[in-house]
């Protein structure tokens, strides 16, 4: 018989604790043990940046980090990244801007953009491109995602910002 | 019934109706679906590309505790695929494997470990066979077939259509020019992995959760393998994790755990790996193409001879269809009077491929686009003028017989020229004189699509799309359809047409879809289809409703039903606004006087020209149009491409969202970049045929640091046959972009790659030939002999023809 492992750990807030086989990661055991299914996968190799969690504030790949790992540590989720029923500015933006289409990549987003917010409230584009090279998106180019992060960076900061007309009816 | 000058929905940035729910976790996604007592399934795939099954012995997987049950190809005994014509797969191989990766056997265990430990115990005893791995192999080696069906040999299908006389179109040329190119398959890669949930009940009725876009395809397809009434199976699409065409085809995994499921009576789930993903494939077919063009000297076509050759891989998907695309719309953007087609499609022991954004018509276009530049330059024509000056004429039939109606193509090529600032730029083919420096360079052009296929993949005459509408006497209004939200955004057009006409909230609507037991079929989001389609049928729906709302109202408030309005969630008289009831009043005053209120609509296309045999790939409502202009920078040293910016005009008709046409423009942009640089399905050219790299790691996509800048402008050219006048932009504005980028290297570095993805080896070994005096260029050289069929002739409208083959005659010699 396969033996579970208990942890005790920070999860979005609330001490947690949870048993599982010590062979799982932690994608796995939040998907599987927890219930938590908003943290996504696309590859389980450390490849695409779909299943980012952040880990005591940095991002990490839950697909590549052990379930065990996680004991004592804080970890947050996309389920834990709104405050109560308020919304994120982030998610805010990508909700509002389009920046989620399938919806699928967009929790790795989400979470990276975060951490990025959080060390940098006012990041130029190459700096926001640099922070996200690490997450595969196939329906947006990016594009809708940049404005989101810009706009949600502008709301942090307490600033009046205005997205360009063009972002959302095109040039004229 | 009055008629909204205004809109109040219509062509405004709503947030999507699903938005929020994924940005915080909530989206159930199939592989996020657990039931109680659910089993999981793992499907042992052959590591061979091409042979026999001699036995298979699971007698070991079924002693492993924890293992449920095993199934294999006699258990699924009967075939099925996507197209009537191609019913050549089955869900386990019975006889034979035709490529690594094709399922075998499959599991259903306690968890995924135990399945997976149990699926390596099944002991396989194959034959292998020789294989055939490329178009040249796959026309010349004719035995071992992969298919007992199929034109001949390993030829799936040859097809040969003539629009009046090409070659009195050449006769009348200034300038013939013949040129091959080639266009490398490639693959949708959506983030989220198929994934399928099987439930059967004590009834014997199954349910099927699946990322699917076709849920009604899927649900026929189950009918016809698992030998149960429709009725009793109900498929329900989960939101897709991004499709692309990748989730269009009913699947193996689907079949197998609806039989897991009947065969255990628990629910059961299948999630494929990544690496099973690019198994799964039905991406870009590779396309050899050889296309002969015949202009006048100001560039006007006089005829085109067009011939591809497809790699189907090892199944028929919908590659016959796949086959027409790629000579169906040459015709809808220059005038091309006269026009001949040659397609071939072949079987090659590889993961079959089908439809990917664009389906079948990135490739020709790519072809098409750069041999019209090349004509360009030895006419010494801008390779603006020579497009501007012969579109096709908006309301006119091609030669093929494609209706066109709105045609914004003339406007979309203005915007970019001057966006792009082209006439300081572009060198006018005068490398001594550059306007840009050496390594930088600009090129131009443009496409069309199709807003939905005219016709459904099963002949019938029953309506594409239907939806259907119930309104609570408490002011909810719920809006049903079968169509599927694969991240484009249709669940949100359903419900902001809906909320447009009786004058509610997005927000206020309930959208329920891709449920075969609650949703009115909707054949699926493919073909660019839904928007046009489902939008229609909504609105005839939601017309519907109104009628009977206005008609309670009227009566109730004695006030004409010409002068009621309905807006901000109430009915009122135009002229005396504060006369009127709330929305909610306006339902309980209809369900009063007609009982409960529930609405339909439905959608058929209209009947296309074409009544030829092969007149049912091409004919569409209506016809969305692009154009591009790409600026690159090519490093001599490296032959690294970097596409700095994309400018691109989208004829969209009319935006029913700009936002979310926006991110259709620009997420079209990002994946044909990837196409044109980096995106390849690369295969061992040995005998073995196996993938070379079958991770998200080694297939090279763009990420944002290799995304350029895009520049969009969307055209708005009203389409009668569109909702509101739209047209489609999920696929469209994909197709200018390989052939602007390929004209731009030309324009940067003077080689010509005529073919994708244009790599840095590709670029560099073009340059040395040209630095060894030759024409310094990187492509194929030639095409298989094939052994065409004589084609079928029609004769052109502007021939008198009246859309039908001519009467073959028999020649005696």
């Amino acid at each position: 018989m396969k033996q579970k492992n208990h942890i005790t750990f920070s999860l979005n807030g609330e001490q947690t604790e949870v048993a599982f086989a010590p062979h799982k990661t932690l994608l796995e055991v939040l998907r599987e043990d927890l219930n938590l299914t908003g943290t996504k996968h696309g590859c389980e190799l450390g490849e695409c940046g779909t299943c980012a969690v952040l880990v005591d504030g940095r991002s990490i790949l839950s697909c590549l980090m052990l379930g065990l790992e996680a004991e004592g540590r804080e970890v947050k989720t996309i389920e834990g990244m709104a405050q109560g029923a308020e919304l994120h500015p982030l998610q805010q933006t990508f909700a509002d801007l389009g920046a989620a289409q399938c919806g699928y990549c967009s929790p790795g987003f989400l979470l990276v953009a975060e951490e990025l917010l959080e060390k940098n409230p006012n990041p130029t584009r190459p700096e926001i491109q640099e922070a996200l090279s690490g997450n595969l998106c196939r329906c947006t180019g990016y594009i809708k995602i940049y404005e989101a992060v810009e706009l949600a960076a502008a709301k942090m900061r307490g600033e009046e910002y205005e997205l360009p007309r063009e972002a959302v009816y095109g040039l004229e | 019934m009055a008629k909204k000058s205004h809109l109040n929905i219509v062509g405004k940035p709503f947030r999507k109706v699903d938005a929020r729910a994924k940005c915080v976790g909530q989206t159930k996604f199939a592989d996020d679906i657990v039931l109680p007592r659910m089993l999981y399934c793992k499907i042992l795939r052959s590591h061979l590309p091409h042979a026999l099954i001699k036995n298979i012995d699971a007698s070991k997987a079924l002693d492993l505790p924890g293992v449920f049950a095993v199934v294999t190809g006699k258990d699924l005994p009967i075939p099925y695929g996507i197209l009537p014509v191609s019913q050549d797969e089955h869900a386990l191989c019975i006889h034979k494997v035709r490529f690594i990766g094709d399922p075998v056997a499959a599991v259903a265990a306690i968890d995924e470990d135990v399945a997976f430990e149990a699926m390596n115990l099944i002991e396989v005893e194959y034959e292998s066979l020789n294989t055939v791995s490329s178009i040249e192999e796959a026309v010349m080696i004719d035995e071992p077939r992969i298919h007992e069906y199929g034109d001949s040999g390993n030829v799936h299908k040859k097809v040969s259509l003539e629009f009046g006389e090409v070659e009195d179109g050449f006769a009348e040329a200034d300038l013939v020019r013949e040129d091959i190119f080639f266009y490398e398959g490639n693959t949708h890669l959506p983030m989220e992995q198929h994934a399928a949930v099987a439930h059967y009940d004590s009834d014997k009725k199954i349910t099927l959760w699946s990322s699917t876009q076709t849920p009604h395809y899927v649900h026929r397809a189950l009918a016809k393998v698992l030998e149960i009434p429709a009725s009793h199976i109900r498929v329900i699409a989960t939101p897709n994790g991004g499709g692309f065409g990748g989730k269009s085809d009913p699947f193996n995994h689907e079949v197998i755990v609806c039989k897991l499921a009947m065969m255990t009576g628990r629910p059961v789930k299948a999630t494929l790996t990544r690496e099973e993903v690019f198994y799964c494939h039905r991406g870009r077919h590779p396309v050899l193409m050889k296309i002969k063009t015949g202009v006048k000297k100001d560039g006007a076509i006089t005829g085109m001879h067009f011939q591809s050759f497809l790699d189907g891989g090892a199944y028929g998907s919908y590659g016959v269809a796949s086959t027409f695309y790629t000579g169906a719309l040459q015709t809808v953007t220059y005038n091309v009077p006269r026009y001949k087609f040659e397609g071939i499609r072949v079987f090659t022991n590889k993961p079959p491929c089908g439809p990917k954004r664009g389906h079948g018509t990135p490739q020709p276009r790519f072809g098409l686009e750069v041999q019209i530049d090349k004509i360009a330059e030895q006419l010494r024509i801008d390779p603006v003028a020579i497009r501007r000056n012969h579109l096709v004429e908006p309301n006119s039939v091609t030669a093929n017989y494609l209706r066109i109606g709105s045609m914004g193509l003339g406007k979309c090529i203005d915007k970019v020229v001057n966006g792009s600032d082209w006439k300081n730029k572009f060198s006018g083919w005068d490398q001594t004189n550059r306007k840009l420096p050496f390594g930088k360079g600009i090129g131009i052009a443009c496409s069309s699509y199709i807003c939905g296929a005219g016709l459904p993949i099963y002949w019938n005459n029953m309506p594409q799309s239907g939806v259907q509408l119930r309104l609570d006497r408490q002011g909810g209004v719920c809006v049903m359809c079968g169509s599927t939200d694969i991240g484009q955004g249709s669940d949100s057009i359903l419900a902001y047409i809906v909320a447009e006409i009786l004058g509610i909230d997005p927000f206020d609507i309930r959208v329920v879809t891709a449920d075969t037991d609650l949703t009115p079929v909707d054949l699926g989001s493919y073909s660019s289809r839904v928007t046009l389609m489902t939008g229609n049928a909504a609105i005839q729906a939601a017309e519907r409703a109104r009628e009977l709302l206005v008609m309670a109202v009227s009566e109730k408030l004695d006030v004409p039903i010409e002068n009621l309005s309905l807006a901000e969630r109430r009915v009122f008289d135009v002229e005396n606004p504060d006369t009127g009831v709330s929305f909610a009043e306006a339902v309980v005053l209809a369900e009063s006087k007609f009982g409960t209120i529930g609405t339909v609509g439905s959608y058929t296309p209209p009947r296309s020209p074409g009544k030829y045999k092969g007149s049912g790939v091409g004919p569409s409502p209506a016809y969305s149009y692009s154009a591009a202009v790409a600026e690159v920078d090519v490093d001599p040293n490296t032959g690294l491409v970097v596409v700095e910016r994309v400018w691109i005009a989208h004829d969209i008709g009319k935006s029913i969202n700009p936002m979310l046409v926006m991110g259709q423009v620009e997420g079209s942009v990002y994946m044909a970049l990837g196409e044109t640089l980096m995106e390849e399905m690369a295969y061992r050219t040995n005998r073995n045929v196996v993938h070379k790299f079958p991770s998200m790691l080694e297939y090279k996509s763009p990420t944002t640091l290799e995304m350029c800048d895009v520049k969009t402008y969307l055209i708005e050219d009203p389409d009668p046959n569109g909702p509101y006048g739209a047209k489609e932009v999920g696929q469209g504005p994909l197709l200018p972009v390989p052939p602007a980028v390929a004209n731009a290297v030309y324009d940067a570095v003077g080689v010509r790659i005529d073919e994708v993805p244009i790599t840095p080896e590709k670029v560099l070994k073009a340059l040395r030939e040209k630095s060894r005096g030759r024409d310094g260029r990187y492509g194929p050289d030639s095409v298989p002999r094939v052994d065409w069929p004589d084609p079928l002739r029609v004769l052109t409208p502007a021939e008198g023809g009246d859309g039908k083959e001519m009467p073959r005659v028999a020649v005696h010699s």
